[in-house]
């Protein structure tokens, strides 16, 4: 369990490496600007092309790449500690493949960039209350339960999503399928996803330890003094709307609920008070980057963001697992 | 919450599992000080009435009152710095260190910003002492045995300090002198403290040595509370288990023999 302090200086550092991310993505890109320059022009109007190129397109796609990968990365820290299972990540519960089938449904329609994002929002929220509904059912409400319906929605989400892709016309299959891929190039405006963060994470802090007991099984929690029904049904929702956030700026984006969590529990041990900031920042971070390298390397031609966090996640991952002598002994 | 109310008061309580009755109109109350042992057979609902006393789960009929109070009123927290429970199983999810696991049952004593104290490191540390685990802070949870684990569950029990004590099967897994050591330290605990407990016991032989009362759950609803030298008798504990068991008594200590 780290102390206090060592709790606040690795935030810091990962605040520090999230920073050191952002100002990456406003360097790289097809017009390269200087670090001096960036600084400028974030405070100054001037700065001609590369001003403007900095401050309405690369700041503000950095900003939601940001806000989703926090986002993202709470979503599973939370979700892992609800099903107490290290396997679980922000779309095991069906959200995405709400949005997903939303999403699809607006593209079909020949929707722009606010109905998609509007009809995804809605088919995550639809999901989550399916699956809220018929877990809660009998008010038994076991880790179990919810899995499974969890699981059943999203397989017949993903059944859904396969029929509208197999349905829709040519010319609209490749921004489907970047949509299921996740994609930033749409998410030009931050704010809101980044108000979410900063409000999930605020609800969360202050049940962290409460959290802690949590993972260690409900009887014991609630025999430690949490109320444990109350605690779970808070956690379902906020991480509802966190992943709901998320997917609807920048689509499925796969790994990073799942594994931004484990790195951060590997580095620096579950305790909650520490994770779920360290996750926020971690998780930002690697989106941030992995963003800035689907759209330079292999400019004017842009990857999949969700291909690049796997390819950067996957080998760190590795590192870390096999690493680890301190942790397992 | 008065003075004179008992530890734990339970009125009237009927729980039945899987529509088998465990206890009907059943009536118990439990002073400071005071250790119950719990037996039965396999299935006769020992955890089950253990878990309606801890307050995890709800009678069909009567109530439980801690201290006076019921556990609604008092609410999880101050429930949690009254009564402690040991679970009868226990998975670890995630991996944790020896001491980090032993800390948890400071919760309930730190507000919601607190962070564990050196103090609070303290009091774990004397409980992993306490059940021979000292040397043990760092390793974790998932390198430990089932009685290291066992000896771990009662060490955070420890460290939450409750005054009441709700033990289901404290002594599974433990080697012998691991069992006695157990059964001697809550009975250090409850002389020294006045913490009361209740114990699910599977060796009638050191419930009557370490307890003072026994309660006997025949599993068709039918109980028996007493003090143990009346209930942990031959007589009684064949009828119990169904099966013949013989007295042996040694040095003022007793076993029973199955036949």
């Amino acid at each position: 369990m780290p102390t206090r302090r060592r709790a606040l200086l690795i935030i810091a550092a990962l605040a520090g490496l999230a920073l050191l991310s952002l100002a990456l993505a406003l360097m790289v890109g097809s017009i390269p600007v200087g670090p001096a320059e960036v600084f400028l022009t974030l405070f100054n109007d001037g700065g001609g092309m590369a001003g403007d190129v900095v401050r309405s397109l690369r700041l503000p796609r950095a900003l939601a790449g940001f806000a989703c990968g926090g986002l993202l990365a709470l979503a599973g820290a939370l979700l892992q500690v609800l099903l107490r299972n290290p396997l679980a990540d922000p779309y095991v519960l069906g959200i995405s493949g709400g949005a997903g089938v939303g999403a699809m449904l607006a593209i079909l329609f020949g929707l722009g960039a606010a109905g998609i994002n509007g009809f995804a929002f809605a088919g995550a929220l639809a999901a989550m209350l399916v699956v809220f509904g018929l877990a809660h059912g009998d008010g038994s409400w076991t880790q179990t339960r919810l899995l499974l319906t969890g699981v059943i929605v999203a397989a017949g989400c993903g059944a859904a999503v396969a029929l509208l892709l197999s349905i829709a016309p040519e010319h609209k299959l490749r921004g489907m399928l970047f949509w299921l891929m996740g994609d930033l190039s749409q998410a030009d405006d931050p704010k809101l996803a980044l108000g979410v963060l900063a409000a999930v994470l605020l609800i969360s802090l202050p049940y962290a330890r409460e959290l802690n007991l949590l993972a260690r099984g409900a009887d014991t929690a609630q025999t430690l003094g949490v109320a444990v029904g109350r605690l779970r049904r808070g956690v379902y929702i906020v991480a509802s709307i966190a992943t709901a956030a998320a997917v609807t700026h920048a689509g499925s984006i796969g790994f990073i609920g799942l594994i931004v969590p484990h790195l951060v529990r590997l580095a620096t041990g579950n305790d909650q008070r520490l994770l779920l900031p360290a996750s926020v920042l971690a998780g930002g971070s690697l989106l941030v980057i992995a963003d800035t390298l689907a759209r330079s390397v292999v400019a004017p031609q842009q990857l999949p963001v969700g291909v690049l966090t796997a390819l950067i996640g996957v080998p760190v991952f590795l590192f870390l697992l096999t690493r680890d002598p301190q942790v397992r002994r | 919450m008065t003075s004179t109310a008992p530890l734990l008061q339970a009125r009237k309580l009927s729980v039945s599992i899987g529509g088998n009755p465990v206890c009907r109109d059943f009536d118990l109350t439990l002073q400071a000080g005071e250790r119950l042992a719990i037996l039965g057979r396999n299935g006769a609902g020992k955890s089950t009435l253990l878990s309606v006393l801890a307050g995890l789960r709800m009678p069909q009929a009567g109530e439980v009152r801690i201290e006076g109070a019921t556990y609604d009123a008092l609410g999880p927290r101050a429930s949690a710095c009254i009564r402690g429970w040991l679970p009868q199983a226990r998975s670890d999810a995630f991996a944790s260190t020896v001491l980090e696991t032993a800390l948890v049952g400071r919760h309930p004593h730190l507000a919601r910003w607190d962070w564990e104290s050196d103090k609070d490191a303290d009091i774990a540390r004397q409980a992993l002492a306490a059940v021979g685990l000292a040397d043990f802070e760092q390793r974790d949870v998932h390198t430990l045995s089932g009685g290291e684990r066992q000896r771990l569950g009662l060490a955070t029990l420890l460290t939450q300090a409750p005054r009441l004590f709700l033990l289901d099967e404290p002594i599974a897994h433990l080697d012998l002198n691991h069992q006695i050591a157990m059964l001697e330290l809550l009975a250090g605990a409850a002389r020294d403290c006045g913490a009361g407990m209740a114990l699910v016991l599977h060796e009638p032989g050191l419930a009557r040595r370490f307890c003072d009362r026994a309660l006997l759950i025949h599993g068709d609803g039918r109980t028996e509370v007493g003090p143990v030298r009346e209930m942990l008798t031959a007589e009684r504990l064949s009828a119990l288990y169904q099966h013949p068991l013989q007295l042996v008594e040694s040095d003022g200590l007793v076993s029973f023999i199955p036949r």
